[in-house]
């Protein structure tokens, strides 16, 4: 059983390692979403842990009972097929724990899916969440400012990201407010995040991405409303605005620091959603950003592309 | 653009150009080897033109091993990088292509020539026939697959390697992000591989249920034969969705279509969703053969026939099926909302149902058994606690919101290591020691051999335990370097120690292979292991034609029944045996299936042209060509038996 004992010694290594460290991010919430998944995380591995000492216990029961080297020579094994009760057992036992791991899924993926408990009835804040290679471009339209590279947000108050990409697919992810969600060329997704306290936590893109992926990554600071307003004024009176010609530079693939500007880019490239999608199936979502002509909108995509000039309307 | 430019590598280092050196040198050495040695005739009548299950199963398991070892120096290599923050061992560059190839070539051509390997040798052996059904045809898969094999190494030396990804995902995939002839590589050779699996999957589906020994039904066939079947199944099913995609994916690339491209209509999201229409009933494709070959393994070493035979039987149907049904879950982050999710969740988790089942059969059938921990034992024994940390982390993943934390992280990096890794490659390391005697006519050494287990079982869990916690801690997976600050250093180097004791592990199971070559005894029984199937029930090493007189079946452990009931196995007499000849025309039809999926990799339309004629006319000269075998004579089957007996 010399396996055993280096498997539990290196458990036992690991844990030392991390209790000398920060707790694991994914199990440290910030905000409700993260919570709800820090909770589903720790059932699973509750539920699990049951699973994997009972095969354990009897791997280790049979293999060291009915070794040959423990047994007389002349015992010869019994034929044995199945049973109907074992196998009744060693089905229905799996299949009460997937009806119950069944529940816990569908109520959190709903949960997390949707505005935090608890927050329905404020207005959420809505942030454009768009990447590039290798960058994060934050557009709050309400506050009409944008940042490159940072995120602030007000604690105590529903977040509604906006997600796509200006190229290849990316992977929206602040592990201690919540999980991933993709950012894609086409569309729009959305995710639904809140912090529930101060703090500055760590963003970036999870999905690979190319050369720069690595660095792929953004700060994120929560802080209370009335200081995020501040900020907010701040930027709107002292940050240069956001230009088409300025924001085309921003987009060229590599990295940047943090950048601040006054407007969006919105403005004059809206994200790819409603009529400026990428796929259209009949939808009449009005969008926010004035008309523009197909010109602008072809813009949307990535400059490098000749071929959207016959996107149609 | 110079004609000669597009074959430089875009990215040199000098181990690239130490790799070029290695190559050109190998080749003239064994060109020079063969002629010295006057090997060639050997080589062309007894390999390149054979078609003998056995002989191509073993071709297919010496082309998985060297392919175990090109795919585990890039596996080293990366771990090598993230052993330490902000090393500098490779670039970002160099770390995405290295990646790239580790999982191309572990899952498309070292895992599965390795499974086609084994169900090459011993399918046919353990339903008691003589060949495969069409064994032409099993010639061109090989050597398909082959030529895609080769295609694809040669990347890295010339024009530059495929750096998207295994799963090479667009837009990233496209031209626009991808500007190398990497991605084109990725493409053909592995369409030119697949094309050979599909084929081979038809081939095995045939042989299984037309050329079983008479009284073998379907619920008498051995456990590992069983799952061969289930497999090729699944290979005809999800094969072509795999050969669909690459060709859309190819279009993309070289004659600018739409199908994946952001614009013009085209979606990124649909060559994820194609590939894992593949891809996920292809983790079964891989986990089902060993899955049999466990079951062979545990049955004969606990001295017990398998427990819930007809049960197993149940759960790799039903596991084939599901694995149909799950693939959504390798994206639940796309944004499909959660009514979707929450169905595939279901599935993917209802797929553990069998999977447990197997499980506690396997622990069945030790119990009461008389254990005896050879080898093959110990790398059976090994997998079931390793394999169901691999599974039930499995089903973590496959809860949805949860997944939202784990996707793209070290975690699930873990995980799919945790299955494949005792699920496939401790199966093959195990099936590879079980039916070595029965392939070469001497056993493997076994103290080098349980040696190499503790290495490889250990340094496994040194190396992706540790991935677990990072991955929890935020680190995402394909990230050549991270900061100090991340915290994730000590634990990467925990990895990297990992690493290296897997490969001193793999490197004594290639010294075992040196040592049990010169010194084993060659004087070793047909049946070394006491086993229960027919393959056993034939000589070691196995003539040509298998069996002199077809067995008669009537259990599913025939072979046992015979030993230990003296129920006879082999009646009737000795007469004439029918057997196929040899070809080189699988072999010169994939040579120029080489040559086009060269070009076209290339955009060189001329022989690319050129070699789609001369593919066709190897198709029309089979068509028009008249062979009907020939015949081994009775005196010639008695001859060679007198001869075998004396050994054994």
């Amino acid at each position: 059983m010399k396996m055993k004992w280096a498997f539990l010694s290196l458990i036992a290594i690991c844990l030392f390692t991390l209790t000398g460290c920060e707790p694991l991010m994914v199990l440290d919430p910030k905000g409700p979403q993260a919570e709800t998944q820090a909770n589903v995380i720790w059932i699973s591995i509750a539920t699990m842990a049951f699973i994997v000492i009972v095969v354990f216990a009897l791997l280790i029961f049979v293999v060291t009972k009915y070794r040959a080297s423990k047994q007389s020579d002349d015992y010869e094994p019994p034929h044995i097929e199945g049973h109907p009760i074992v196998e009744s057992i060693i089905v229905g036992i799996p299949v009460v724990i997937i009806i119950f791991l069944s529940i816990v899924t569908v109520k959190s993926t709903y949960e997390v899916e949707a505005t935090p408990k608890g927050y329905e009835d404020q207005k959420p804040l809505t942030i454009y969440a768009s990447s590039s290679d290798w960058k994060w471009h934050f557009s709050y339209p309400e506050e009409n400012i944008e940042t490159v590279n940072y995120l602030y947000i007000p604690t105590d108050r529903p977040l509604e990201f906006k997600l796509y990409s200006y190229g290849p697919i990316t992977s929206f992810w602040i592990p201690q407010l919540g999980g991933q969600k993709y950012a894609m060329s086409d569309m729009v997704t959305t995710l639904h995040l809140a912090a529930s306290v101060p703090g500055e936590f760590m963003g970036r893109n999870a999905n690979f991405s190319g050369k720069g992926f690595a660095e792929n990554t953004f700060q994120v600071k929560a802080m209370p409303q009335k200081e995020f307003d501040e900020w907010v004024e701040e930027v709107k009176a002292t940050a240069e605005p956001l230009t088409e010609e300025k924001f085309k530079e921003l987009l060229e693939p590599g990295h940047l620091g943090q950048l601040t500007f006054s407007g969006t880019h919105l403005t004059f490239l809206p994200a790819p959603e409603g009529e400026y999608g990428g796929h259209h199936h009949g939808s009449n979502d009005s969008h926010e950003g004035s008309k523009h002509d197909h010109d602008e909108q072809a813009l949307n995509k990535q400059d490098s592309h000749e071929k959207t000039k016959e996107h149609h309307h | 653009m110079n004609f000669f430019d597009r074959f430089a590598i875009p990215h040199p280092s000098p181990a690239i150009y130490a790799s070029m050196v290695a190559i050109g040198l190998t080749v003239i050495a064994i060109i020079v080897g063969l002629t010295y040695f006057k090997k060639w005739g050997y080589l062309w009548r007894e390999w390149l033109t054979t078609v003998d299950h056995k002989r191509i199963g073993i071709m297919y398991l010496i082309s998985a091993l060297l392919m175990l070892f090109r795919g585990g120096v890039d596996a080293l290599m990366m771990r090598a990088q993230t052993a330490v923050p902000e090393n500098a061992l490779l670039d970002a560059q160099h770390y995405n292509e290295v990646f790239t190839t580790h999982g191309v070539v572990m899952i498309i051509f070292m895992a599965m020539p390795f499974i086609y390997a084994l169900m090459n040798f011993v399918v046919p052996l353990q339903i008691g026939a003589r060949d495969v059904a069409f064994p032409r045809l099993n010639a061109l898969s090989f050597w398909l697959f082959f030529m895609g094999a080769m295609l694809f190494n040669i990347s890295f030396v010339i024009g530059g390697s495929p750096d998207a990804g295994w799963t090479s995902y667009f837009p990233l995939a496209g031209n626009d992000f991808s500007q190398s002839v990497g991605t084109n590589y990725y493409m053909l050779s592995i369409q030119i591989a697949g094309i050979g699996t599909l084929i081979s999957g038809i081939n095995f589906i045939t042989t299984i249920l037309k050329m079983r020994a008479p009284g073998m039904t379907l619920m008498k066939m051995p456990m590992f034969t069983w799952t061969a079947f289930i497999t090729n199944a699944i290979v005809v099913f999800a094969f072509p969705v795999l050969t669909i995609a690459l060709l859309l994916g190819t279009m993309d690339r070289l004659f600018g279509t739409n199908f994946f491209t952001t614009t013009n209509g085209g979606m990124d999201m649909l060559w994820a969703n194609l590939f894992w229409v593949w891809g996920h009933p292809e983790v079964y494709i891989l986990i089902l053969p060993a899955f049999g070959i466990y079951s062979e393994v545990i049955s004969t070493f606990s001295r017990r026939n398998l427990y819930g035979y007809k049960s197993m039987v149940a759960s790799i149907v039903i596991i084939s099926f599901f694995s149909f049904l799950v693939w959504t879950h390798h994206f639940f982050t796309m944004g499909q909302g959660p009514l979707t999710n929450s169905i595939f969740s279901i599935t993917t988790m209802a797929i553990a149902i069998p999977t447990g089942i197997k499980i506690f059969n396997w622990l069945l059938t030790m119990w009461k058994g008389k254990i005896k921990f050879t080898v093959p034992m110990l790398y059976a024994v090994g997998f079931i606690p390793i394999f169901t940390i691999g599974g039930v982390t499995g089903v973590m993943l496959g809860m949805a919101s949860a997944d939202y934390q784990y996707h793209n992280t070290m975690f699930l990096v873990a995980h799919f290591h945790y299955t494949i890794i005792p699920g496939v490659v401790f199966a093959m390391l195990a099936g590879l020691t079980y039916w070595w005697p029965k392939m070469f006519g001497f056993m493997l050494n076994e103290r080098i051999g349980k040696w190499a287990f503790w290495f490889i079982a250990i340094s496994f869990n040194v190396t992706f335990f540790p991935m677990f916690f990072t991955g929890l801690d935020g680190q995402a997976r394909r990230m050549y370097t991270y900061s100090e600050a991340t915290g994730f250093g000590p634990l990467n180097l925990i990895s990297f120690v990992g690493a290296v004791g897997l490969a001193i592990g793999f490197a004594l199971i290639v010294y075992n292979v040196y040592y049990s070559t010169r010194y084993a005894s060659r004087n070793i029984s047909s049946d070394p292991w006491d086993a229960r199937s027919l393959e056993w029930a034939t000589h070691s090493p196995v003539p040509s034609y298998n069996f002199a007189v077809t067995p008669k079946v009537n259990s599913i452990e025939a072979f046992w029944d015979a030993k230990k009931k003296n129920i006879p196995l082999f009646q009737g007499k000795i007469d004439k045996i029918h057997m196929p000849n040899n070809t080189g025309v699988p072999f010169i039809m994939s040579c120029i299936f080489f040559v086009w999926g060269f070009s076209f990799v290339f955009s060189l339309w001329i022989p690319a042209i050129i070699t789609t004629i001369g593919i066709f006319v190897c198709m029309a000269h089979r068509s028009f060509e008249k062979d009907d075998g020939y015949y081994i004579s009775v005196k010639d089957v008695e001859d060679t038996e007198k001869k075998l007996r004396g050994v054994s």
